[in-house]
């Protein structure tokens, strides 16, 4: 009954009233002059909220008639989204504050979209699959564009406004042809009606509604927006857009083709798979020539998605858990490489020019270090954290029979390699250049080096995410 | 002659053609294409509403409120964006939406 379906979205609740809570302090208090306070006291909602979803939930629950489902897979991309929102938050603090860009905003729009991403990942129904994505791409659009005085931040919002709203639109038009052609815009009842044969009308509302979706993960060809959002907009956003919001779109995107399609997986499992090569090959080949870093992190997130796509191509249990694992690894080898991008500057103003890197071992050698084993992780080096979630997802597609797309895949990893070890040339055996300055909080610091310890020490065993992820997916994939 | 379903859908998928041609071909203004995105949107709610009276079914209609809803919200936010941009860069035009070159 109803109290049970508040108690089971307690946490989406909590958040909701948190955000307002924040909203109301902020104004009638003193304004941006709150805002660190507001923006720590957001870093550790995010850290509860984590611990109490990872460590409370249990079972699979459903509320509202079914619009809102909690089960394993949900709580897993939940607390790796409110991990890497607070770790994304206490990296940019330092960054944010000395620009003198920490308004008490930025961290309220930054719950709303995460409650807007864990309706997603929640979703069982095509309505709350909506308003989820709607929730969460709004407060994104205000975020990117939240550097009012800049052209580049507000030609960033602008873009990602009017690309994200067309993928909406996309999205809501297949949406309404699925709805037509199934009588449903429930998930289980869509995955009924598919045993009664599929009508056209149904392939075509899917494959609006996947195309909807590869624009919010960034996959190609669908990706235009990203390399000028990741650079326009300031880059604590940056890093945010990097982390949180694909997992989000990614979870959304399996729970879909999986509850409301898993009837029919030869007619998606092309699609994606034609998406995973486009992206992994179009971010490997067009990140060579990039000279600004956040630029070549756009296009590296790219090729990242068609490696997570290949693992939901693959259509099976095991090709959700390498995507699951796949994201978790990619989320944070992404917080640790913006933390150290955060610290790039040079007479106290921000540099994202690759070049500035030019041997940066001789002025700081254990940052350096650390970025090493970022961008080896990155790469997909072994033994690298980085290479075992490539190794799932590749292992995941050729046991389901496509060798074309793991080998490709592998191919793909090898070009995209270049690039990143590029940077570590530059550090290690770069010319003498106009060097760079890392200034980093101690947070931020200690966020750094902890991620690329944990990419060293994972490879022990991963600290048991695949167990988790297994037991994620298993509840996804019926 | 009967208007019925397919007459809905045959309007609905025009109006959506037009929308995204509105966005891709413009080369004039930013508010042609908040336009456009409205009239997508728009294109959606005819076939919500259209399945929803074929098949009975008071669920499209739902769907449909949430979707005005989230356009107004979505209008707003967009105009806000375009005003602070407009501020930036004293323009409006497509064309010049081209700091960045992506």
């Amino acid at each position: 009954m109803i109290s049970a379906d508040f108690s089971t979205v307690l946490p989406e609740l909590v958040l909701a009233i948190f955000a307002m809570g924040a909203l109301m302090f902020g104004v009638y208090t003193g304004k941006d002059k709150v805002a660190p306070l507001i923006a720590w006291a957001t870093a550790g909602v995010f850290l509860a909220l984590a611990l109490w979803i990872g460590l409370g939930g249990e079972g699979e629950r459903t509320a509202f008639g079914g619009l809102f489902v909690d089960d394993p897979f949900a709580r897993f991309a939940k607390v790796i989204m409110l991990v890497s929102a607070s770790a994304v938050l206490i990296i940019g603090q330092d960054y944010m504050v000395r620009r003198d860009l920490l308004r008490f905003e930025y961290p309220v729009l930054m719950v709303l979209s995460v409650i807007g991403m864990m309706v997603m990942v929640s979703a069982g129904d095509l309505m709350s699959l909506y308003m989820g994505l709607e929730l969460q791409s709004l407060a994104l659009y205000v975020l990117a564009s939240v550097r009012r005085d800049s052209v580049k931040s507000t030609e960033a919002g602008l873009k990602y406004f009017v690309l994200g709203a067309l993928s909406s639109g996309l999205l809501l038009y297949g949406a309404s042809l699925v709805y037509g052609f199934a009588g449903t815009t429930q998930f289980a009842g869509i995955l009924s009606t598919l045993g009664n044969g599929v009508p056209l009308g149904l392939l075509f509302g899917l494959v609006f509604m996947l195309a909807g979706l590869a624009f919010k993960v960034s996959a190609a060809p669908f990706h235009m927006w990203t390399p000028d959002v990741y650079e326009g907009s300031p880059t604590p956003v940056t890093a945010f857009f990097a982390t949180a919001p694909k997992v989000a779109a990614m979870g959304l995107l399996a729970r879909l083709v999986h509850d409301a399609f898993g009837g029919i997986p030869a007619d998606w499992t092309q699609v994606l798979a034609a998406l995973s090569v486009v992206s992994m090959f179009l971010g490997a080949v067009a990140a060579i020539g990039q000279k600004d870093i956040k630029r070549l992190m756009a296009y590296s997130s790219i090729a990242h998605m068609g490696f997570a796509l290949m693992g939901l191509a693959s259509g099976t249990a095991e090709g959700v858990t390498a995507m699951l694992v796949y994201m978790a690894i990619y989320v944070t080898m992404n917080v640790g490489t913006f933390a150290f991008i955060l610290s790039m500057e040079r007479d106290g103003r921000p540099v994202t020019d690759i070049a500035s890197l030019n041997m940066f071992s001789k002025t700081e050698p254990l940052k350096a270090l650390a970025l090493l084993v970022l961008m080896f992780s990155l790469a997909g080096v072994p033994p690298m954290v980085g290479f075992f979630g490539k190794f799932y997802v590749l292992k995941a597609a050729v046991d389901a029979g496509m060798t074309w797309l793991a080998l490709a895949g592998a191919v793909a990893s090898v070009i995209g390699a270049f690039y990143y070890l590029r940077i570590v040339f530059f550090m290690y055996f770069g010319k003498e250049g106009q060097g760079v300055e890392s200034r980093m909080a101690p947070a931020q610091w200690a966020v750094m080096v902890a991620v690329a310890i944990i990419m060293v020490v994972g490879i022990v065993n991963l600290f048991g995410i695949q167990p988790m992820a297994a037991i994620a997916a298993e509840a996804l994939v019926r | 002659m009967m208007v019925g379903l397919e007459h809905y859908l045959t309007v609905a998928a025009a109006l959506f053609v037009i929308g995204i041609f509105g966005i891709f071909l413009n080369r004039k203004n930013v508010i042609v294409i908040l336009m456009s995105i409205e009239l997508i949107l728009l294109a959606v709610n005819i076939n919500f509403v259209a399945f929803s009276s074929y098949l009975g079914d008071l669920v499209g209609q739902v769907f449909t409120l949430f979707i005005l809803t989230v356009a107004a919200a979505e209008a707003a936010i967009g105009l806000a964006i375009l005003v602070v941009f407009f501020r930036n860069r004293g323009t409006i035009d497509v064309e010049d939406v081209n700091v960045m070159k992506g």
